[in-house]
């Protein structure tokens, strides 16, 4: 024996982790500083495995970092700037309240700044780290840039992630690579495919905010701080992917055109320039001139192990994508101008539609509402005064489901003044036993090439009406079918249980008196399945009790889902039944 | 007036139009006649002193021009040269947050009317945030332009900078588990119970006592050649004697009390029943089958001649009365506390009863041919829930609250204890085998221990949902089945050997009988099995008696 004694919680998990006051200890700095610490390096608390044993023994709740993270930030850089920060805070009271303007000017001269780039870097690695995680920096940006100038954080913030954003939105617009859009009561939902990683962002409607006053501005201004150098490195960087120019100019071609329509009296020359990018009307200039085989076929190149099957499917998958890309192409939208302007002409442009608006709304607009060559008509009014022949008129709902169903819906449902179909959410992919929406079951006909009678509500009202209940026949089955599936256990269930009742009914009455005994007929493949679900259960008595409680956990689940499927099912055929009986009634009305 | 805020003066007009001394009009006089000083036409010697100060220090470099400022961050290729090695050990470490979940159909301006909060589900605003499935309310907007401003927004955005700031992160390997495991593969495969028959299956016989409490069940009797019954101890204060091919009652012995616990003498010669009641134990000759062997059992017991020299014993041998003896009782033993149990020695000689004596003598063990007692222990073990004798070896079984002691009778001394983890043992079971022993127990677990492997028990079954009250092995080697007394009865087969012989024994469940009402919250009292059939007697606390074939 011998040796020295083994102390508790000097060694293992204990060590390896640190709490937050003594990191801001051991790094010096105040607590403030030490958040925006974390947040610029992106450094996060971990959950410990054993927090008992980690905390020492005690239970408080304490967050811990990992020490090595904080060893890290010892040796950042910028760490000294939020020092020298501090004293330059100082020297700058000091000098207000002695009064000494000029010092006050010079040191506001030579505020210390400091630049993010490396730690950028440092964070990704590569440029696909970097695109994973931009989720975020978009919504902030895109958030950021709604912000008045005044007030809540510096003007020049604002005006970085303006740019930053209408920068973003120009080469999603080039690269052609917007996938789905979702209008949601929170805001718009984008989702964009960037070298293959899919990139969501949301963006608010276009209101005033009512700047809420539990939240800390602060904490989302180091966010942004960081997150717009982040997205500025990337749209660089995706910029000279496309052999675009950065900062992007608009195409010399498209800027001629602009010019003489738009007048100098608009505004600042400096200041036009973002707006006419805003308008997002006009493509960019390429670095190097446009070579015209874009569509140059990609040579196949055999993997082994790869079917031809697989490299069939992968090829239709890749003319699909193709084919969405160019969904708008060689259409003409004019917006009308009650209709959010940004958001449609963003998504129309993106899928190779053009696009303008009334001169006096906005900047940028090529042509006139009079024009004859326009096709689509996009209008959020009840009534159209004066209807040109040759154009659809919509509703703004058309342009966002076409894109998310992957081709030209029908229009007819969305003339304006008509009751809208339902917006479905592109981003649910339903699994077996999930509730599908009816409307989502039409679509997916309709994606496959099947008509199952969508557009059939101007039409004569008797036939109509004939045509939805088969149809509405049709999705009751499906969904009747769907519900056997999902309840066949729960049946079987309650049948064995009238079953046990039964029996102990008889048995009850046996024992008191005699009856003349009934010949049961028994169902040969009920007893089969009765016989296989006792021994299901049987099984499950014997399983550990680990496994039990997940398999527990795991059914628990399964039958939730089940049974909010089946209540909104069941809300549905409520509604569509209230729905029927008002047209009748309605019908009734109008005949008596 | 000055009270009121007004002038003093009636007549001052404070809003007389003012008169501009100096106005926008070039005069041709000054406006004061004063002449200008000297110092105004020489040029200031401090000027110049400041002037050639700064000057040389400008020529001498000390003074530069102001760097003009960069507003606008410059963006340059950060990645241009990327490579694979600049990732570091803390990026393997890094725990990307997750990405905020992706609206659903409900979050749509124009959801499908289904996903609308009906009234009832409006409890929305009564719940805690944490609590809510969702963090907004479904609306409906005919069109795009009556949707408002979401006025959560940057609230929304503000917790998600929170909590990818603040927010702990953990990395879970078994959550991936659990995404991927299919349920059906946690179900464990066992042998189908239908290739493990004969088992009884179906109630066949049901016999209604009406309101009379079963107290304590029944033993075996028969050899499988003359008439087979079983022994019913009942709270009226009777024993009972039933045939089980005719399901009648033969005997009716009526002993005063409430009959506790009734055991056969499981020796083929003996015709001999014990029973507990009260602070007695009876030993009773039924009379029933072979005249042969009942007339062998009284001379056994009357054989025995009390020996010259009176020996103090712990409990008293009484012979029975004429009187006593007509109804078929012959002998009496009077304990000096209730009596709880009695359970024979395979042998058929010698048998135990367990006294509800905490602290004092508990466990007696007597000899039935020379009317002999003893007591095992000296020190009591605890409270003693119930013994049992091993089948094949020498061991005395012993259970208390929580944990069963095995006693070697020959060696005297404690071999094994076996700890059950359960809180309070109700009964005890010997496989014939004689290598396992199963316990049931109150807080409803099944602990079934493998004497040759370890004191702990091999498995604990938790799967009933009622106290158990007792379990029964069935006595013939290869159909190793045993039954617990619970509601509703389950029956089980162990130990069943897989092919495999490298696997462990498993235990199979077979199936579970039901038809027991329970009443006053009790279920099931006791089980028993036939000696050599598949069948299987239950009684119940509905007063029935049940035979499940």
């Amino acid at each position: 024996m011998g040796g020295l004694e083994k102390k508790k919680y000097e060694r293992g998990a204990a060590t390896n982790y640190i709490t937050r006051n003594r990191a801001r200890k051991k790094l010096q700095l105040s607590l403030p500083d030490f958040r925006r610490l974390c947040i610029l390096k992106g450094i996060y608390p971990h959950e410990p495995k054993h927090k008992k044993k980690v905390n020492k023994g005690s239970t408080a709740p304490r967050t811990f970092y990992l020490l090595k993270d904080i060893k890290f930030l010892l040796h950042e850089p910028i760490v000294n700037k939020f020092r020298e920060y501090k004293v330059f805070v100082r020297k700058l009271r000091k000098a207000y309240g002695k009064s000494e303007w000029g010092t006050v000017e010079r040191l506001k001269d030579n505020k210390p700044t400091y630049k993010l780039d490396h730690i950028v870097k440092e964070r990704y690695p590569t440029f696909i780290d970097a695109l994973r995680d931009l989720d975020d920096a978009l919504s902030m940006c895109f958030l950021f840039s709604t912000f008045p100038r005044t007030g809540k954080c510096h003007v020049q913030t604002i005006q970085l992630c303006r740019r930053l954003a209408v920068e973003f939105q120009n080469y999603v617009i080039a690269s052609r690579s917007l996938r789905k859009v979702f209008l949601s009561i929170k805001g718009i939902y984008y989702q964009a495919e960037v070298l293959g990683q899919p990139i969501t962002w949301i963006t608010p409607y276009a209101f005033a905010h009512d700047h809420p006053t539990d939240v800390d501005y602060r904490v989302m201004a180091t966010f942004t701080e960081f997150y717009t150098t982040l997205l500025g490195f990337v749209n660089f960087r995706l910029y000279q992917s496309l052999n675009l120019l950065y900062p992007p100019k608009i195409d010399s071609q498209a800027e001629d055109e602009l010019k003489p329509a738009e007048g100098k009296e608009y505004a600042m020359d400096s200041e036009s320039y973002l707006e006419r990018l805003s308008a997002l009307s006009a493509s960019l200039a390429r670095a190097v001139a446009p070579a015209h085989e874009d569509e140059v076929e990609m040579d196949e190149f055999p993997v082994e192990g790869e079917t031809a099957e697989l490299m069939d499917a992968k090829k239709k998958e890749q003319e699909a994508l193709e084919k969405h890309k160019k969904l708008f192409e060689g259409l003409r939208f004019f917006l009308n101008r009650e209709v959010p302007r940004e958001p449609l002409a963003f998504v129309i442009r993106c899928f190779g539609g053009q696009v303008s608006w009334d001169k006096s709304l906005c900047i940028g607009a090529t042509y006139d509402a009079t024009d004859p060559s326009i096709t689509h008509h996009i209008i959020d009014r009840p009534r159209v005064d004066k209807q040109v022949v040759g154009r659809y008129y919509l509703q703004p709902q058309w342009v966002f489901d076409s894109v998310n169903a992957k081709l030209c819906l029908p229009v007819a449902d969305y003339f304006p003044g008509l009751l809208l179909p339902p917006h479905l959410s592109p981003f649910v992919t339903e699994k077996e036993g999930d509730y599908i929406p009816p409307e989502k079951l039409k679509l997916l006909a309709l994606q496959r090439g099947e008509n199952p009678g969508w557009c059939l509500l101007v039409e004569e009202e008797s036939e109509e009406e004939e045509e939805e209940e088969d149809e509405e026949e049709e999705g009751d089955n499906d969904k009747e079918d769907e519900e056997e599936e999902d309840e066949s256990e729960k049946e079987e269930e309650m049948k064995l249980q009238k079953i046990e009742e039964q029996k102990m009914e008889e048995q009850k009455t046996q024992s008191n008196k005699v009856t003349a005994g009934k010949v049961r007929v028994e169902d040969k493949q009920r007893l089969e399945q009765e016989q296989q679900s006792e021994e299901k259960r049987l099984a499950i008595m014997m399983m550990k009790k680990r496994e039990k409680y997940l398999y527990k956990k795991i059914m628990f689940g399964k039958k939730r889902k089940i049974r909010e499927a089946n209540k909104l099912a069941e809300k549905r055929k409520a509604h569509d039944a209230a729905l029927k009986e008002q047209k009748k009634k309605k019908k009734k009305a109008q005949q008596a | 007036r000055l009270q009121r805020g007004n002038f003093g003066d009636v007549n001052f007009d404070p809003y007389e139009p003012a008169v501009d001394f100096f106005s926008h009009e070039v005069r041709i006089h000054p406006v004061t006649n004063r002449p200008a000083d000297k110092r105004s036409f020489i040029p200031s010697l401090l000027e110049k002193e400041k002037v050639s100060k700064l000057v040389h220090a400008i020529k001498m470099g000390w003074i530069q021009p102001r760097k003009p400022k960069e507003n606008v961050p410059t963006f340059y290729d950060l990645w241009a040269r990327e490579d694979p090695n600049s990732i570091l050990g803390r990026h393997k470490m890094h725990v990307p947050a997750p990405k905020i979940p992706l609206p659903g159909h409900a979050e749509s301006y124009n959801p499908p009317p289904e996903f609308l909060l009906s009234p009832e589900e409006r409890s929305w605003e009564q719940q805690e945030p944490s609590e809510r499935r969702l963090n907004f309310i479904p609306r409906k907007f005919g069109s795009l332009r009556a949707v408002p401003a979401y006025p959560r927004f940057i609230h929304e955005r503000f917790e998600r900078c929170l909590d990818l700031c603040l927010c702990p992160r953990q990395r879970k390997m078994r959550r991936k588990m659990r995404v991927n495991v299919d349920p059906e593969d946690l179900i464990p495969k066992l042998p189908k119970p239908r290739d493990l028959q004969p088992f009884p299956t179906t109630q066949a016989l049901v016999r209604d006592f009406l309101g009379i409490f079963l107290l304590e069940l029944m033993e075996f009797w028969g050899t499988g050649t003359g008439p087979e019954g079983t022994a019913l101890g009942s709270d009226d204060g009777t024993v009972r004697f039933w045939e089980v091919i005719s399901a009648r009652c033969l005997r009716t012995v009526a002993v005063g009390s409430a009959v506790r616990s009734v055991a056969w003498n499981p020796n083929p010669n003996i015709c001999l029943v014990a029973a507990a009641v009260e602070d007695q134990v009876l030993l009773l000759n039924p009379a029933l089958g072979d005249r042969l062997l009942v007339a062998a059992t009284d001379q056994l017991l009357d054989s025995w001649e009390a020996p010259q020299e009176q020996r103090i014993q712990p409990v008293q041998w009484i012979p029975a009365d004429p009187e006593e003896r007509a109804k078929g009782i012959r002998l009496r033993l009077q304990h000096d506390k209730p009596v709880i149990q009695v359970t024979w020695h395979p042998k058929g000689d010698y048998w135990a009863s367990v006294v509800r004596n905490a602290g004092g003598r508990q466990v007696l063990i007597h000899q039935s041919s020379r009317c002999w007692s003893q007591d095992p222990f000296r020190r009591s073990p605890g409270l003693i829930q119930c013994v049992q004798f091993h089948p094949l070896r020498p061991y005395f079984l012993v259970a208390s609250q929580r944990s069963v002691r095995v006693y070697n009778l020959l060696r005297q001394e404690l071999t094994k204890k076996l700890q059950s983890n359960c809180q309070w043992i109700s009964s005890m079971a010997v496989h014939p085998g004689g290598d396992n022993v199963i316990c049931g127990s109150y807080d409803s677990k099944l602990a079934w221990f493998d004497l040759d492997l370890s004191t702990r028990p091999y498995r604990l079954l938790r799967h009933h949902r009622r106290a158990l009250r007792a379990v029964s092995f069935h006595r013939q080697f290869p159909l190793s089945q045993f039954s617990c007394a619970v509601f509703p009865v389950f029956l089980a087969h162990y130990p069943y050997f897989p092919v495999d012989l490298l696997q462990n024994a498993l235990l199979v469940p077979l199936k579970v009988l039901k038809g027991h009402v329970p009443t006053l919250d009790l279920g099931v009292l006791d089980v028993a099995f036939h000696p050599h059939q598949p069948w299987l007697f239950s009684s119940g606390a509905d007063g029935t008696l049940r035979l499940y074939t």
